[in-house]
Protein backbone atom coordinates (compact mmCIF):
# COMPACT_ATOMS: atom_id res chain seq x y z
CA UNK A 1 0.00 0.00 0.00
CA UNK A 2 0.99 3.41 -1.06
CA UNK A 3 2.29 5.90 1.39
CA UNK A 4 1.47 8.86 -0.79
CA UNK A 5 -2.34 9.21 0.11
CA UNK A 6 -1.18 9.63 3.87
CA UNK A 7 0.67 12.12 3.48
CA UNK A 8 -2.71 14.53 2.54
CA UNK A 9 -4.72 12.28 5.42
CA UNK A 10 -2.83 12.10 8.03
CA UNK A 11 -2.39 16.24 8.42
CA UNK A 12 -5.92 16.61 7.41
CA UNK A 13 -6.99 13.92 10.03
CA UNK A 14 -4.67 16.61 12.43
CA UNK A 15 -6.31 19.32 11.15
CA UNK A 16 -9.83 18.23 12.27
CA UNK A 17 -8.59 16.40 15.21
CA UNK A 18 -7.26 19.73 16.61
CA UNK A 19 -10.54 21.64 15.44
CA UNK A 20 -13.04 19.28 17.58
CA UNK A 21 -11.13 18.33 20.41
CA UNK A 22 -10.58 20.96 23.77
CA UNK A 23 -8.82 24.10 24.00
CA UNK A 24 -6.28 22.67 26.06
CA UNK A 25 -5.61 19.50 24.34
CA UNK A 26 -4.85 21.06 21.25
CA UNK A 27 -1.26 21.86 21.35
CA UNK A 28 -0.17 18.27 22.75
CA UNK A 29 -2.19 16.61 19.69
CA UNK A 30 -1.17 19.13 16.88
CA UNK A 31 2.77 18.61 17.93
CA UNK A 32 1.78 14.59 18.55
CA UNK A 33 0.57 14.33 14.75
CA UNK A 34 4.10 15.80 13.71
CA UNK A 35 5.99 12.77 14.09
CA UNK A 36 4.45 10.25 12.11
CA UNK A 37 4.49 12.57 9.40
CA UNK A 38 7.69 13.36 9.92
CA UNK A 39 8.92 9.45 9.66
CA UNK A 40 6.41 9.19 6.75
CA UNK A 41 8.05 11.82 4.64
CA UNK A 42 11.12 10.55 5.56
CA UNK A 43 10.57 7.08 4.44
CA UNK A 44 8.93 8.48 1.15
CA UNK A 45 12.33 10.12 0.86
CA UNK A 46 14.21 7.00 1.38
CA UNK A 47 11.84 5.23 -1.15
CA UNK A 48 12.42 7.88 -3.95
CA UNK A 49 16.71 8.02 -2.79
CA UNK A 50 16.27 3.92 -3.53
CA UNK A 51 14.64 4.43 -7.25
CA UNK A 52 11.17 3.82 -6.26
CA UNK A 53 9.19 7.03 -8.20
CA UNK A 54 5.56 4.60 -8.81
CA UNK A 55 2.81 6.95 -8.99
CA UNK A 56 -0.32 6.42 -7.05
CA UNK A 57 -3.98 6.23 -8.78
CA UNK A 58 -6.34 7.58 -5.59
CA UNK A 59 -9.32 5.04 -5.67
CA UNK A 60 -8.35 3.34 -8.29
CA UNK A 61 -9.55 6.38 -10.86
CA UNK A 62 -7.87 6.55 -14.24
CA UNK A 63 -7.44 10.30 -15.07
CA UNK A 64 -8.82 12.84 -16.40
CA UNK A 65 -11.42 12.22 -13.43
CA UNK A 66 -9.02 10.69 -11.08
CA UNK A 67 -6.77 12.17 -8.84
CA UNK A 68 -3.01 11.43 -9.63
CA UNK A 69 -0.27 11.35 -7.08
CA UNK A 70 3.09 11.41 -8.31
CA UNK A 71 6.20 11.65 -6.76
CA UNK A 72 9.72 12.33 -7.73
CA UNK A 73 13.17 13.92 -6.10
CA UNK A 74 11.48 16.96 -5.82
CA UNK A 75 8.60 15.84 -4.16
CA UNK A 76 10.33 14.12 -2.00
CA UNK A 77 12.47 16.85 -1.05
CA UNK A 78 9.62 19.85 -0.38
CA UNK A 79 7.96 16.34 1.58
CA UNK A 80 10.75 16.55 3.76
CA UNK A 81 11.37 20.18 4.05
CA UNK A 82 7.58 20.85 4.79
CA UNK A 83 7.98 17.83 7.80
CA UNK A 84 11.37 19.41 9.30
CA UNK A 85 10.12 23.23 9.29
CA UNK A 86 6.59 22.71 10.28
CA UNK A 87 7.72 20.35 13.17
CA UNK A 88 10.08 23.13 14.07
CA UNK A 89 8.07 25.95 14.39
CA UNK A 90 5.25 23.45 16.07
CA UNK A 91 7.78 23.02 18.73
CA UNK A 92 8.31 27.10 18.93
CA UNK A 93 4.63 27.76 18.97
CA UNK A 94 3.56 25.40 21.67
CA UNK A 95 5.61 27.06 23.94
CA UNK A 96 5.14 30.85 22.00
CA UNK A 97 1.21 30.86 21.99
CA UNK A 98 1.08 29.07 25.39
CA UNK A 99 -1.72 30.93 27.19
CA UNK A 100 -2.43 33.17 24.37
CA UNK A 101 -6.02 33.20 22.91
CA UNK A 102 -4.40 32.06 19.38
CA UNK A 103 -3.22 28.86 20.67
CA UNK A 104 -6.80 27.53 19.99
CA UNK A 105 -6.87 28.42 15.92
CA UNK A 106 -3.63 28.25 15.26
CA UNK A 107 -3.54 24.12 15.29
CA UNK A 108 -6.16 23.21 13.25
CA UNK A 109 -4.38 26.07 10.45
CA UNK A 110 -1.27 24.97 10.91
CA UNK A 111 -2.39 21.41 9.50
CA UNK A 112 -4.48 22.18 7.12
CA UNK A 113 -1.71 24.29 5.68
CA UNK A 114 0.40 21.35 5.75
CA UNK A 115 -2.17 19.01 4.44
CA UNK A 116 -2.61 21.81 1.77
CA UNK A 117 1.52 21.94 1.15
CA UNK A 118 1.60 17.96 0.63
CA UNK A 119 -0.91 17.89 -1.61
CA UNK A 120 0.38 20.32 -3.72
CA UNK A 121 4.25 18.34 -3.58
CA UNK A 122 2.44 14.72 -4.59
CA UNK A 123 -0.37 16.29 -7.31
CA UNK A 124 -0.14 15.32 -10.97
CA UNK A 125 -2.83 17.32 -12.47
CA UNK A 126 -3.47 21.41 -12.67
CA UNK A 127 -6.39 21.01 -11.11
CA UNK A 128 -5.52 19.21 -8.19
CA UNK A 129 -2.83 22.22 -7.92
CA UNK A 130 -5.39 24.62 -7.99
CA UNK A 131 -7.62 22.97 -5.02
CA UNK A 132 -4.13 22.69 -3.09
CA UNK A 133 -3.36 26.37 -3.55
CA UNK A 134 -6.79 27.29 -2.59
CA UNK A 135 -6.60 25.55 0.79
CA UNK A 136 -3.66 26.55 1.50
CA UNK A 137 -4.30 29.98 1.13
CA UNK A 138 -6.89 29.90 3.32
CA UNK A 139 -4.94 28.26 5.81
CA UNK A 140 -2.57 30.64 5.26
CA UNK A 141 -4.52 33.65 5.55
CA UNK A 142 -6.15 32.70 8.80
CA UNK A 143 -3.01 32.29 10.02
CA UNK A 144 -1.92 36.13 9.04
CA UNK A 145 -5.15 37.32 10.81
CA UNK A 146 -4.20 35.33 14.26
CA UNK A 147 -2.29 38.39 15.27
CA UNK A 148 -5.50 40.20 15.96
CA UNK A 149 -4.80 43.90 15.83
CA UNK A 150 -6.22 45.90 12.75
CA UNK A 151 -2.92 46.01 11.37
CA UNK A 152 -2.50 42.24 10.59
CA UNK A 153 -5.99 42.25 9.76
CA UNK A 154 -5.39 44.69 7.50
CA UNK A 155 -2.72 42.32 5.71
CA UNK A 156 -4.55 39.31 5.99
CA UNK A 157 -7.08 40.88 4.19
CA UNK A 158 -4.49 42.19 1.54
CA UNK A 159 -3.10 38.42 1.21
CA UNK A 160 -6.62 37.15 0.73
CA UNK A 161 -7.35 39.71 -2.12
CA UNK A 162 -4.25 38.66 -4.14
CA UNK A 163 -4.47 35.00 -3.56
CA UNK A 164 -7.23 35.27 -4.66
CA UNK A 165 -6.49 37.23 -7.80
CA UNK A 166 -3.63 35.17 -8.82
CA UNK A 167 -5.62 31.52 -8.51
CA UNK A 168 -8.38 32.83 -10.83
CA UNK A 169 -5.73 33.90 -13.26
CA UNK A 170 -4.17 30.33 -13.12
CA UNK A 171 -7.76 29.06 -12.72
CA UNK A 172 -9.06 31.02 -16.81
CA UNK A 173 -5.36 28.83 -17.65
CA UNK A 174 -6.49 25.99 -16.47
CA UNK A 175 -9.70 26.24 -18.60
CA UNK A 176 -7.63 27.05 -21.81
CA UNK A 177 -5.69 24.08 -21.03
CA UNK A 178 -8.53 21.93 -20.69
CA UNK A 179 -10.09 23.05 -23.75
CA UNK A 180 -7.02 22.48 -25.73
CA UNK A 181 -5.91 19.41 -24.56
CA UNK A 182 -8.93 17.30 -23.23
CA UNK A 183 -6.69 16.29 -20.02
CA UNK A 184 -5.44 17.95 -17.23
CA UNK A 185 -2.47 15.58 -16.00
CA UNK A 186 0.95 16.29 -16.06
CA UNK A 187 2.33 13.55 -18.14
CA UNK A 188 -0.33 13.72 -20.72
CA UNK A 189 0.69 17.91 -21.01
CA UNK A 190 4.35 16.83 -21.58
CA UNK A 191 3.36 14.83 -24.52
CA UNK A 192 1.36 17.09 -26.09
CA UNK A 193 2.49 18.87 -29.31
CA UNK A 194 0.74 21.85 -29.98
CA UNK A 195 0.01 23.53 -33.55
CA UNK A 196 -0.61 26.77 -34.86
CA UNK A 197 -3.92 27.39 -32.65
CA UNK A 198 -2.91 25.16 -30.06
CA UNK A 199 0.52 27.21 -29.79
CA UNK A 200 -1.34 30.10 -29.12
CA UNK A 201 -4.14 29.03 -26.47
CA UNK A 202 -0.92 27.57 -24.41
CA UNK A 203 1.08 30.30 -24.70
CA UNK A 204 -2.05 32.52 -23.44
CA UNK A 205 -2.49 30.00 -20.64
CA UNK A 206 1.02 29.90 -19.63
CA UNK A 207 1.40 33.50 -19.34
CA UNK A 208 -2.37 33.67 -17.38
CA UNK A 209 -1.24 31.09 -15.52
CA UNK A 210 2.30 32.16 -14.91
CA UNK A 211 1.29 35.72 -13.74
CA UNK A 212 -1.06 34.33 -11.22
CA UNK A 213 1.52 32.52 -9.85
CA UNK A 214 4.07 35.17 -9.74
CA UNK A 215 1.36 36.79 -7.52
CA UNK A 216 1.11 34.08 -5.02
CA UNK A 217 4.59 34.17 -4.49
CA UNK A 218 5.53 37.78 -4.62
CA UNK A 219 7.46 37.79 -7.21
CA UNK A 220 8.75 42.09 -7.77
CA UNK A 221 6.66 44.27 -9.01
CA UNK A 222 3.65 42.14 -7.51
CA UNK A 223 5.35 41.51 -3.59
CA UNK A 224 3.23 44.11 -2.23
CA UNK A 225 1.27 42.30 0.01
CA UNK A 226 4.08 40.25 1.28
CA UNK A 227 6.09 42.33 3.90
CA UNK A 228 2.98 43.38 5.82
CA UNK A 229 1.16 39.62 6.06
CA UNK A 230 4.79 37.95 6.65
CA UNK A 231 5.91 40.70 8.97
CA UNK A 232 2.67 41.41 11.19
CA UNK A 233 1.99 37.88 11.92
CA UNK A 234 3.18 35.99 14.83
CA UNK A 235 6.78 34.51 14.77
CA UNK A 236 6.07 31.06 14.25
CA UNK A 237 3.53 31.93 11.26
CA UNK A 238 6.15 34.45 9.67
CA UNK A 239 8.47 31.40 9.58
CA UNK A 240 5.94 29.06 8.39
CA UNK A 241 5.03 31.57 5.34
CA UNK A 242 8.17 32.66 4.18
CA UNK A 243 9.44 29.15 4.64
CA UNK A 244 7.06 26.87 3.06
CA UNK A 245 3.86 28.61 1.43
CA UNK A 246 5.08 31.35 -1.04
CA UNK A 247 7.40 27.91 -1.99
CA UNK A 248 4.17 26.11 -2.79
CA UNK A 249 3.25 28.86 -5.65
CA UNK A 250 6.70 28.71 -6.97
CA UNK A 251 6.53 25.11 -7.03
CA UNK A 252 3.64 24.72 -9.21
CA UNK A 253 5.11 27.14 -11.47
CA UNK A 254 8.16 25.09 -12.07
CA UNK A 255 5.94 21.98 -12.35
CA UNK A 256 3.93 23.47 -15.24
CA UNK A 257 6.75 24.88 -16.82
CA UNK A 258 8.89 21.38 -16.73
CA UNK A 259 5.82 19.61 -18.00
CA UNK A 260 5.82 21.69 -20.74
CA UNK A 261 8.09 20.89 -23.70
CA UNK A 262 10.35 22.77 -24.62
CA UNK A 263 9.30 24.29 -27.76
CA UNK A 264 6.16 24.73 -26.28
CA UNK A 265 7.51 27.68 -23.93
CA UNK A 266 8.12 31.10 -25.21
CA UNK A 267 11.45 32.08 -24.38
CA UNK A 268 10.87 35.98 -23.97
CA UNK A 269 8.48 34.80 -20.69
CA UNK A 270 11.50 32.61 -19.15
CA UNK A 271 13.80 35.97 -19.73
CA UNK A 272 11.42 38.22 -18.16
CA UNK A 273 10.81 35.89 -15.06
CA UNK A 274 15.09 35.97 -14.74
CA UNK A 275 14.48 39.87 -15.19
CA UNK A 276 12.06 40.65 -12.80
CA UNK A 277 13.96 37.92 -9.90
CA UNK A 278 16.72 40.08 -10.51
CA UNK A 279 14.81 43.18 -10.07
CA UNK A 280 13.51 41.69 -6.89
CA UNK A 281 17.13 40.93 -5.72
CA UNK A 282 17.50 44.32 -6.07
CA UNK A 283 14.45 46.15 -4.50
CA UNK A 284 14.14 44.11 -1.54
CA UNK A 285 17.42 43.62 -0.72
CA UNK A 286 17.42 47.84 -0.66
CA UNK A 287 14.19 47.91 0.92
CA UNK A 288 15.07 45.27 3.78
CA UNK A 289 17.76 47.89 4.14
CA UNK A 290 15.81 50.38 4.81
CA UNK A 291 13.43 48.95 7.12
CA UNK A 292 12.98 50.23 10.75
CA UNK A 293 11.17 47.55 12.27
CA UNK A 294 13.29 43.69 12.45
CA UNK A 295 10.36 41.82 11.17
CA UNK A 296 9.81 43.92 7.90
CA UNK A 297 13.21 43.59 7.53
CA UNK A 298 13.55 40.08 7.66
CA UNK A 299 10.30 39.78 5.20
CA UNK A 300 11.68 42.07 2.63
CA UNK A 301 14.69 39.51 2.27
CA UNK A 302 12.40 37.05 1.39
CA UNK A 303 11.07 39.25 -1.03
CA UNK A 304 14.65 39.25 -2.42
CA UNK A 305 15.46 36.21 -2.15
CA UNK A 306 12.36 34.60 -4.49
CA UNK A 307 14.20 36.53 -6.28
CA UNK A 308 17.32 33.74 -7.36
CA UNK A 309 14.86 31.26 -7.77
CA UNK A 310 13.44 32.88 -10.70
CA UNK A 311 16.80 33.46 -12.33
CA UNK A 312 16.33 29.45 -12.96
CA UNK A 313 13.96 30.29 -15.80
CA UNK A 314 16.03 31.65 -18.18
CA UNK A 315 18.86 29.68 -17.29
CA UNK A 316 17.18 26.71 -17.68
CA UNK A 317 16.30 27.33 -21.53
CA UNK A 318 19.93 27.32 -22.48
CA UNK A 319 20.87 24.35 -25.24
CA UNK A 320 23.87 23.78 -22.60
CA UNK A 321 23.19 20.74 -20.63
CA UNK A 322 25.30 20.87 -18.30
CA UNK A 323 24.27 24.40 -17.34
CA UNK A 324 20.73 23.88 -17.19
CA UNK A 325 21.52 20.88 -14.65
CA UNK A 326 23.89 23.73 -12.83
CA UNK A 327 20.70 26.08 -12.89
CA UNK A 328 18.56 23.18 -11.28
CA UNK A 329 20.75 22.30 -8.99
CA UNK A 330 21.39 25.34 -7.79
CA UNK A 331 17.83 26.70 -8.23
CA UNK A 332 16.43 23.84 -5.63
CA UNK A 333 19.48 23.98 -2.94
CA UNK A 334 18.65 28.01 -2.57
CA UNK A 335 14.85 26.88 -2.49
CA UNK A 336 15.87 24.55 0.69
CA UNK A 337 18.34 26.36 2.16
CA UNK A 338 16.17 29.52 1.96
CA UNK A 339 13.19 28.22 3.32
CA UNK A 340 15.63 26.71 6.56
CA UNK A 341 17.64 29.81 7.18
CA UNK A 342 14.08 31.85 6.43
CA UNK A 343 12.71 30.20 9.30
CA UNK A 344 15.10 29.84 11.23
CA UNK A 345 15.87 34.20 11.08
CA UNK A 346 11.94 34.37 11.11
CA UNK A 347 11.99 32.33 14.96
CA UNK A 348 14.95 34.42 16.08
CA UNK A 349 13.72 37.54 15.56
CA UNK A 350 10.60 36.56 17.40
CA UNK A 351 12.93 35.91 20.46
CA UNK A 352 15.04 39.08 19.95
CA UNK A 353 11.85 40.80 19.76
CA UNK A 354 10.52 38.98 22.92
CA UNK A 355 13.23 39.93 24.70
CA UNK A 356 14.06 43.37 23.70
CA UNK A 357 10.02 43.91 24.59
CA UNK A 358 10.02 46.04 21.19
CA UNK A 359 9.89 45.51 17.15
CA UNK A 360 12.47 48.54 16.29
CA UNK A 361 15.78 47.17 15.25
CA UNK A 362 16.90 50.27 17.10
CA UNK A 363 15.98 49.11 20.41
CA UNK A 364 18.41 46.01 20.00
CA UNK A 365 21.16 47.97 21.51
CA UNK A 366 22.63 45.92 24.20
CA UNK A 367 21.56 42.37 23.50
CA UNK A 368 24.47 40.69 21.99
CA UNK A 369 25.86 41.11 25.82
CA UNK A 370 22.44 39.41 26.98
CA UNK A 371 20.68 37.24 24.96
CA UNK A 372 23.82 36.08 22.71
CA UNK A 373 21.90 32.85 22.01
CA UNK A 374 19.19 34.85 19.79
CA UNK A 375 21.28 36.66 18.20
CA UNK A 376 23.48 33.88 17.14
CA UNK A 377 20.39 31.67 15.18
CA UNK A 378 20.14 35.19 13.84
CA UNK A 379 23.66 35.35 12.47
CA UNK A 380 24.16 31.77 11.62
CA UNK A 381 20.60 32.07 9.49
CA UNK A 382 22.22 35.53 7.92
CA UNK A 383 25.39 33.16 6.88
CA UNK A 384 23.24 31.54 4.46
CA UNK A 385 20.87 34.36 3.15
CA UNK A 386 24.15 36.11 2.48
CA UNK A 387 25.56 33.09 0.74
CA UNK A 388 28.95 33.20 2.71
CA UNK A 389 30.98 29.62 2.84
CA UNK A 390 30.12 26.93 4.42
CA UNK A 391 25.75 27.21 4.36
CA UNK A 392 23.40 25.96 1.61
CA UNK A 393 22.81 29.65 0.48
CA UNK A 394 26.40 29.79 -0.65
CA UNK A 395 26.58 26.18 -2.58
CA UNK A 396 23.33 27.32 -4.10
CA UNK A 397 24.70 30.34 -4.79
CA UNK A 398 28.07 28.64 -6.32
CA UNK A 399 26.04 26.86 -8.95
CA UNK A 400 24.07 29.08 -10.08
CA UNK A 401 27.20 31.25 -10.70
CA UNK A 402 28.70 27.99 -12.46
CA UNK A 403 25.55 27.58 -14.69
CA UNK A 404 25.33 30.90 -15.60
CA UNK A 405 29.03 31.12 -16.47
CA UNK A 406 28.44 27.75 -18.47
CA UNK A 407 25.70 29.18 -20.56
CA UNK A 408 27.08 32.40 -21.20
CA UNK A 409 24.66 34.57 -19.38
CA UNK A 410 26.79 36.89 -17.50
CA UNK A 411 24.37 38.98 -16.89
CA UNK A 412 23.12 37.05 -13.79
CA UNK A 413 26.33 36.61 -11.74
CA UNK A 414 26.36 40.51 -11.56
CA UNK A 415 22.72 39.57 -9.64
CA UNK A 416 24.24 37.30 -7.53
CA UNK A 417 27.23 39.53 -6.29
CA UNK A 418 25.54 42.56 -5.84
CA UNK A 419 22.42 40.53 -4.14
CA UNK A 420 25.10 39.59 -1.38
CA UNK A 421 26.59 42.49 -1.34
CA UNK A 422 22.97 43.48 0.00
CA UNK A 423 21.94 41.17 2.08
CA UNK A 424 24.92 41.76 3.87
CA UNK A 425 24.49 45.16 4.25
CA UNK A 426 20.52 44.60 5.75
CA UNK A 427 21.82 41.65 8.23
CA UNK A 428 25.11 43.70 9.48
CA UNK A 429 22.87 46.16 10.33
CA UNK A 430 20.90 44.33 12.60
CA UNK A 431 24.04 43.40 13.89
CA UNK A 432 25.43 47.28 14.29
CA UNK A 433 22.43 47.66 16.53
CA UNK A 434 22.62 44.90 18.67
CA UNK A 435 26.39 45.49 19.84
CA UNK A 436 25.74 49.49 20.39
CA UNK A 437 26.76 49.81 23.93
CA UNK A 438 24.24 52.74 24.49
CA UNK A 439 21.64 53.81 27.03
CA UNK A 440 22.30 51.63 30.22
CA UNK A 441 19.96 48.95 29.78
CA UNK A 442 20.67 45.66 31.42
CA UNK A 443 16.87 44.26 31.67
CA UNK A 444 15.95 41.95 28.54
CA UNK A 445 13.20 38.71 28.80
CA UNK A 446 14.98 36.12 28.41
CA UNK A 447 12.92 33.70 25.81
CA UNK A 448 12.30 30.31 27.08
CA UNK A 449 14.96 27.73 25.77
CA UNK A 450 12.55 26.31 23.51
CA UNK A 451 12.08 28.81 21.40
CA UNK A 452 15.93 29.75 21.21
CA UNK A 453 16.19 25.90 20.27
CA UNK A 454 14.17 25.63 17.70
CA UNK A 455 15.47 29.15 16.16
CA UNK A 456 19.00 27.36 16.07
CA UNK A 457 17.98 24.17 15.32
CA UNK A 458 16.27 25.63 11.34
CA UNK A 459 19.26 27.75 11.35
CA UNK A 460 21.96 25.46 11.68
CA UNK A 461 20.46 23.09 9.36
CA UNK A 462 20.39 26.07 6.52
CA UNK A 463 24.33 25.72 7.45
CA UNK A 464 24.61 22.16 7.59
CA UNK A 465 22.87 22.03 4.32
CA UNK A 466 26.10 23.85 2.88
CA UNK A 467 28.44 21.51 3.84
CA UNK A 468 26.07 18.18 3.07
CA UNK A 469 24.81 19.18 -0.31
CA UNK A 470 26.33 16.14 -1.89
CA UNK A 471 23.42 13.51 -1.08
CA UNK A 472 20.62 15.76 -1.04
CA UNK A 473 21.15 17.29 -4.96
CA UNK A 474 21.36 13.72 -6.40
CA UNK A 475 17.86 12.74 -4.91
CA UNK A 476 16.47 15.87 -5.91
CA UNK A 477 17.57 14.75 -9.26
CA UNK A 478 15.83 11.83 -9.49
CA UNK A 479 13.28 11.65 -12.12
CA UNK A 480 13.60 15.63 -12.88
CA UNK A 481 14.21 16.42 -16.41
CA UNK A 482 17.53 16.96 -15.29
CA UNK A 483 19.04 13.49 -15.30
CA UNK A 484 19.29 11.13 -12.50
CA UNK A 485 18.39 7.49 -11.86
CA UNK A 486 14.96 6.49 -11.17
CA UNK B 1 -20.82 29.86 -33.09
CA UNK B 2 -21.87 27.57 -31.02
CA UNK B 3 -24.11 27.72 -27.82
CA UNK B 4 -21.29 26.44 -25.59
CA UNK B 5 -18.71 28.83 -27.31
CA UNK B 6 -21.46 32.09 -26.73
CA UNK B 7 -21.13 30.82 -22.68
CA UNK B 8 -17.27 31.05 -23.00
CA UNK B 9 -17.59 34.39 -24.53
CA UNK B 10 -20.10 35.66 -22.01
CA UNK B 11 -17.28 34.45 -19.54
CA UNK B 12 -14.57 36.63 -20.71
CA UNK B 13 -17.23 39.57 -20.39
CA UNK B 14 -17.67 38.67 -16.59
CA UNK B 15 -14.16 38.02 -16.36
CA UNK B 16 -13.08 41.28 -17.55
CA UNK B 17 -16.54 43.25 -15.91
CA UNK B 18 -14.99 41.45 -12.37
CA UNK B 19 -11.43 42.61 -12.77
CA UNK B 20 -12.12 46.58 -13.68
CA UNK B 21 -14.38 46.21 -10.68
CA UNK B 22 -11.97 44.81 -8.23
CA UNK B 23 -9.20 47.28 -9.78
CA UNK B 24 -11.57 50.71 -9.51
CA UNK B 25 -13.28 49.47 -6.38
CA UNK B 26 -12.07 50.20 -2.75
CA UNK B 27 -15.19 49.35 -0.50
CA UNK B 28 -13.72 45.83 0.08
CA UNK B 29 -17.79 44.43 0.32
CA UNK B 30 -17.52 45.76 -3.85
CA UNK B 31 -14.17 44.00 -4.50
CA UNK B 32 -15.21 40.74 -3.46
CA UNK B 33 -18.47 41.05 -5.26
CA UNK B 34 -16.09 41.97 -8.48
CA UNK B 35 -14.27 38.61 -7.36
CA UNK B 36 -17.21 36.62 -7.50
CA UNK B 37 -18.06 37.97 -10.77
CA UNK B 38 -15.00 36.94 -11.80
CA UNK B 39 -15.24 33.36 -10.52
CA UNK B 40 -18.40 32.88 -12.32
CA UNK B 41 -17.31 33.98 -15.63
CA UNK B 42 -13.79 31.99 -15.16
CA UNK B 43 -15.97 28.60 -14.32
CA UNK B 44 -18.28 29.96 -17.63
CA UNK B 45 -15.11 29.90 -19.52
CA UNK B 46 -14.03 26.35 -18.24
CA UNK B 47 -17.44 24.94 -19.04
CA UNK B 48 -18.04 26.33 -22.10
CA UNK B 49 -14.48 26.36 -24.07
CA UNK B 50 -14.37 22.35 -22.42
CA UNK B 51 -17.51 21.58 -24.71
CA UNK B 52 -17.52 23.70 -27.38
CA UNK B 53 -17.58 20.80 -30.65
CA UNK B 54 -17.14 18.23 -28.40
CA UNK B 55 -20.54 17.84 -26.52
CA UNK B 56 -21.41 17.46 -23.17
CA UNK B 57 -17.80 16.62 -20.93
CA UNK B 58 -18.73 15.59 -17.19
CA UNK B 59 -15.34 16.59 -15.98
CA UNK B 60 -15.51 20.15 -16.41
CA UNK B 61 -18.65 20.17 -14.83
CA UNK B 62 -17.05 18.60 -11.72
CA UNK B 63 -14.28 21.02 -11.44
CA UNK B 64 -16.53 23.76 -11.56
CA UNK B 65 -18.57 22.31 -8.60
CA UNK B 66 -15.69 21.65 -6.76
CA UNK B 67 -14.06 25.26 -7.93
CA UNK B 68 -17.71 26.89 -6.72
CA UNK B 69 -17.09 25.46 -2.99
CA UNK B 70 -13.77 27.07 -3.15
CA UNK B 71 -14.89 30.14 -3.89
CA UNK B 72 -17.39 30.37 -1.61
CA UNK B 73 -15.20 29.34 1.15
CA UNK B 74 -12.95 32.02 0.00
CA UNK B 75 -15.79 34.72 0.34
CA UNK B 76 -17.09 33.77 3.45
CA UNK B 77 -13.45 33.94 4.98
CA UNK B 78 -12.92 37.28 2.56
CA UNK B 79 -16.50 38.26 4.94
CA UNK B 80 -15.18 37.18 8.19
CA UNK B 81 -11.72 38.81 7.97
CA UNK B 82 -14.02 42.35 6.31
CA UNK B 83 -15.92 42.07 9.42
CA UNK B 84 -13.66 42.12 12.55
CA UNK B 85 -11.28 44.83 10.24
CA UNK B 86 -14.39 46.65 10.42
CA UNK B 87 -15.19 46.32 13.54
CA UNK B 88 -11.63 47.18 15.09
CA UNK B 89 -10.52 50.16 12.73
CA UNK B 90 -14.25 51.50 11.60
CA UNK B 91 -13.16 50.95 7.90
CA UNK B 92 -14.34 49.60 5.12
CA UNK B 93 -11.48 49.91 2.81
CA UNK B 94 -7.62 48.87 3.40
CA UNK B 95 -6.02 51.65 4.81
CA UNK B 96 -3.76 52.25 1.84
CA UNK B 97 -6.96 53.03 -0.42
CA UNK B 98 -8.30 55.28 2.16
Amino acid sequence: MSALPWLVALPLLAGIATFVLPERSRAPVGLAFSLPVLALSLWVLARVAGGDTSPHVLGGWAAPLGILLIVDGAAAGMLVLTALVSTACACHAARYLRGKTANAHFWPLLWFMWAALNGIWLSGDLFNLYVGIELLGLAAVGLVALAGQAEALAAAMRYLLAALLGSLAYLIGVALIYASLGSLALPDLAIASFDGNGRVTIAVALTLMTIGLMLKTALFPLHAWLPPAHGGALSPVSALLSALVIKASFFILLRLWLALSPDAVPLALAWLLGVLGAGAVFWGGWMAWRQTRLKQLVAYSTVAQIGYLFLFFPLATTTVDAAARLAWDGMMLMLLSHALAKAGMFLAAGNLILAVGSAQIAHLAGVSRFRPLSLLSFGVAGVSLMGLPPSGGFAAKWLLLQSALASGQWIWIVVLVLGGLLAAAYIFKVFRHAFVEGPKRDHFESPPLALELSALTLALASLVLGLAAHHPLEWLRIASPFGGAG
Amino acid sequence: MSTSLFYAWVGVLLCGAGLFGFIVHDHLLRRLLAFNIMGSGSFLMLVGLAQDGRGVDPVPQALVLTGIVVAVASTALALVIFRRWHRVSGESMLPEDV
